[in-house]
């Protein structure tokens, strides 16, 4: 009987590559310079031993031979025969993408490019025979500009189309930056042709799998703005040289370049690895291969449908499902012969029904939730290889990153991160001597990290660097015409000016600090999340960028309170203690500000039916009811309530989607009989409080 | 050839009120709602819809018409619209609906002018079904709760709110 093993390809491709996940982040973590930690290595060569076996065992003969070399040296290295040195960590690392560019190519059913896989395996092959080999040409070929090719455009009138030249500068790759995510958000404003020119190529064996050889020509028919065109190349400005002009009438090539590309279709594969770019259409021109790459690279199979969730939620997901289905046919024992004698068994039962559905939905809710290190994850390497490339020491902490957020946020906030840390990377963070002689020290600190506060997730990507200079920005907005000579600014206002569009074209900034190129685009992604972003910076010390979103869909632990017939939600983390006060303790502040003593120190006191107007509330005294303190943004305060419900997770709705935003109020969730619970947002409540009572 | 709208008509103190019926999306009776602190009266509060918050408003107040004790039997109308882009669900107490009926879209009336005394603000137009007279109400008008143009309800209520207390 034969067995099906392509059934199996999906998961050893998964596997395989979180096998490469993992030996990326270990082979990271190998710091040259000191004594290795053999678990370190162990993990990384475990995870190639799986990948060797994986494929030898599903037929994949050609990566279980790269392996093979790979495992190899790792094995020498695991023995302690040789010390990493980071030559062979460079490799490595390269070996890993080349790895997971051939896996990639399987997956589609591709040939993976020989030229890469032979020029890595041989480079393994040098370091394996010889010991203390000279660094491998094959390893770190310069990173050569592909020449920027000056298009003239064919003809000057205006018309229902752009034509783009588009070069990618060779560092693009390595920026995260990919240039088929730039034709399909072109393809979406009209009909995009895509033309690639294989002018830059090297000769096959001197490809970098990180270089971006290619550039292409794009045709985009369509009326479409030339602004709208230009915000969907804001992110790559600095790394490529791109020319638009009005698609003329007559479509005459008057830039045939004079070579003639021999194999379009499979080199343009080889250059640009993660573009997978599909076979070549019929070529009417002779340079040219005409692609539609962008429906190629939607039909990829990749991640999107998937989803990884923690293996905890999984088992708690299924003991619910198990306890449900006691419940059940307990149940339905109790339905077979039933007697008015056990209706407290049923009525039991019922509840508990009641009460494991609740928990099953909201442990469902909770798949969609991922911890932020699925964006974070990407950033040492990032830095990593940037770093390297500008030549400056960086160090890099990531702080919260098991801080959950829903799924839409991890997907939708990579790019604007990526950016951010680009820009402080390469303008934030001085180089080691700038800093020395800034009486720094020599590594530069990036830090991002992620936290809930009142209701929101704050994203912060903090770096030691150089800051911004608000006298340049200012002077720069005034000849900008954004603000007006005479206009008072306040340092905020001023910091906030490299988020107007018009600061983001490329030479802006540069010379000052850099901040600004695409900042407009970083700030529509983010309000289009729902969020916001604001800045902070010391000249000299560091700027502070805090991106704030909204917990559309995140999970709260909440305190559930009673206010005559109302039920609220209080964010559990905003609660320092709930107690009883008795009202000899209560004093006023002229006639109307309510306080009490809680150990040494007053504390406003806000009646949560005073300020809500909420009627048939139990408590008037405060002897009656409770006092919930809780941190505000400018110290401490009461809130005065009837009575303390319950703890419970809530899964956050949004009062706005079908309502408007309510002050006081951060949201709803549904509670377990299904009505409707507000949850409350303590500093917006205690300006509403402080309104009530002055106002 | 005629273009025929169906509407769906429902009745408020005696009147004959319709919205376009692609705009309904369910019919229910009322269940208890949340009330949204310092809300417009006629804003009764929120409920849960299948897992979506959607607010409810009575009609009835909404027109300053006299209030009308809920029961059993009192009916929510969920009306959705395509909003700034964005789906929103609204749901509105009235007292019955009555029928669903096809209107000759040539035949709606413009809202004729009351002067100031009569607010038709969120009256689309005047159709006619037997004899009866039929306001097609203006439904995104009416979904869209923009704190700006609730301004003076919401004066008026935290002055009606609050006031007892002080």
């Amino acid at each position: 009987m034969a067995i099906d093993l392509a059934q199996f390809h999906q998961v050893f491709f998964e596997e395989s590559f979180e096998g490469l996940d993992v030996m990326e982040s270990g082979l990271l973590a190998i710091d040259c310079n000191e004594p290795v930690d053999l678990e370190d290595i162990n993990t990384i060569f475990r995870a190639a031993h799986s990948i060797k076996g994986g494929s030898g065992t599903f037929g994949f003969h050609r990566v279980s031979e790269f392996t093979h070399g790979l495992e190899t040296l790792l094995d020498q290295m695991r023995s302690g025969q040789r010390q990493p040195d980071q030559r062979v960590v460079d490799c490595l690392l390269g070996s890993v993408d080349c790895l997971r560019t051939m896996l990639e190519a399987m997956q589609q059913g591709d040939n993976a490019n020989d030229a890469d896989v032979a020029r890595y395996q041989a480079a393994i092959d040098a370091i394996l025979d010889q010991q203390n080999a000279p660094v491998s040409s094959a390893e770190e070929p310069a990173a050569h500009l592909p020449p920027a090719e000056a298009v003239n455009s064919a003809v000057e009138s205006p018309s229902s189309g752009w034509r783009i030249a588009f070069s990618p500068r060779a560092q693009l790759l390595q920026r995260g930056n990919d240039p088929v995510r730039i034709f399909r958000e072109l393809d979406e404003l009209g009909e995009l042709e895509v033309a690639p020119d294989f002018i830059g190529l090297p000769e096959f064996g001197e490809f970098d799998p990180e270089i971006c050889y290619l550039s292409w020509r794009l045709e985009l028919a369509g009326t479409v703005d030339r602004s709208a065109l230009e915000d969907v190349f804001a992110w790559v400005e600095d790394d490529c040289d791109f020319a638009i002009q009005p698609l003329g009438a007559a479509q005459s090539c008057t830039d045939v370049s004079p070579q003639v590309s021999p194999e379009p279709s499979a080199e343009s594969e080889a250059v640009a690895p993660a573009t997978d770019a599909p076979p070549a259409k019929d070529t009417s021109d002779v340079d040219v291969a005409k692609v539609k790459t962008v429906k190629a690279k939607a039909d990829k199979p990749k991640s999107a449908a998937t989803i990884r969730v923690d293996t905890q939620k999984i088992d708690h997901l299924i003991n619910m499902v198990g306890e449900l289905v006691i419940t059940q046919s307990m149940l339905g024992m109790l339905g077979e012969n039933f007697t008015l004698d056990k209706l407290d068994a049923l009525q039991n039962g019922l509840a508990q029904l009641e009460r494991h559905t609740r928990e099953l939905q909201e442990s469902v809710m909770s798949v969609r939730m991922m911890p932020i290190s699925f964006v974070f994850g990407r950033f040492p390497r990032l830095v990593h290889d940037l770093s390297a490339q500008l030549g400056k020491k960086i160090e890099l902490k990531l702080i919260g990153e098991q801080t959950e957020v829903d799924k839409t946020v991890v997907e939708l906030i990579a790019d604007p991160l990526v950016h951010l840390v680009r820009n402080s990377l390469d303008h934030g963070i001085e180089t080691s001597v700038e800093r020395v002689n800034a009486g720094k020290s020599e590594t530069g600190q990036l830090i991002l990290e992620a936290y809930q506060r009142s209701g929101q997730i704050i994203i912060e990507v903090k770096d030691d660097g150089r800051g911004l200079n608000a006298d340049k920005l200012r002077a720069k907005a005034i000849e900008k015409n954004l603000i007006d000579p005479q206009q008072q600014l306040t340092q905020q206002q001023i910091y906030e000016l490299i988020f107007a569009p018009g600061f983001s074209t490329a030479e802006a900034l540069t010379d000052i600090s850099g901040r600004g190129v695409g900042m407009d685009v970083v700030r529509r992604n983010i309000q289009s999340l729902g969020g916001s972003i604001h800045i902070d910076s010391e000249q000299g010390q560091g700027t502070r960028i805090a991106i704030h979103l909204p917990l559309t869909l995140a999970i709260l632990d909440g305190q559930s309170v009673a206010v005559g017939h109302e039920t609220y939600i209080i964010p559990l983390n905003a609660i320092i203690e709930s107690i009883n006060v008795d009202d000899s303790k209560l004093n006023r502040v002229a006639g109307v500000g309510e306080t009490f003593k809680l150990r040494e120190e007053y504390l406003p006191i806000v009646r949560l039916q005073r300020v809500f107007a909420i009627s048939g509330a139990k408590a008037s005294k405060l002897s009656e009811g409770l006092v919930v303190v809780v941190e505000g943004p400018e110290g401490r305060c009461g809130l005065f309530v009837d009575d303390l419900l319950g703890q419970q997770q809530v899964v956050i709705k949004s009062l706005d989607a079908n309502y408007r935003p309510v002050e006081g109020i951060s949201g709803a969730t549904i509670l377990g009989d299904g009505s409707v619970a507000l949850i409350l947002d303590i500093p917006g409540l205690l300006r509403l409080s402080v309104r009530e009572q002055y106002g | 050839m005629a273009d025929t709208i169906q509407l769906l008509s429902f009745s408020l103190a005696n009147e004959q009120y319709a919205v376009n019926i692609l705009n309904v999306q369910e019919i229910r009776s009322l269940e208890p709602v949340t009330r949204i602190p310092n809300a417009p009266v006629h804003e009764k509060g929120v409920l849960n819809l299948r897992g979506v918050i959607v607010p409810i408003i009575d009609l009835r107040e909404k027109f300053s018409l006299p209030r009308l004790t809920y029961n059993a039997l009192t009916v929510v109308v969920v009306l959705q619209c395509q909003l700034q882009d964005t789906h929103r669900v609204m749901g509105m107490i009235v007292d019955s609906v009555s029928d669903v009926v096809d209107v000759d879209s040539a035949l709606i009336q413009k809202t004729p002018g009351f002067g100031d005394k009569v607010n038709t603000d969120y009256i689309k137009g005047l159709a006619s079904s037997d004899e009866h007279m039929l306001m097609l109400l203006d439904v995104e008008k009416l979904m869209n709760l923009n704190p700006i143009e609730e301004q003076t309800g919401f004066n008026e209520n935290r002055a009606h709110g609050t006031g007892g207390q002080s």
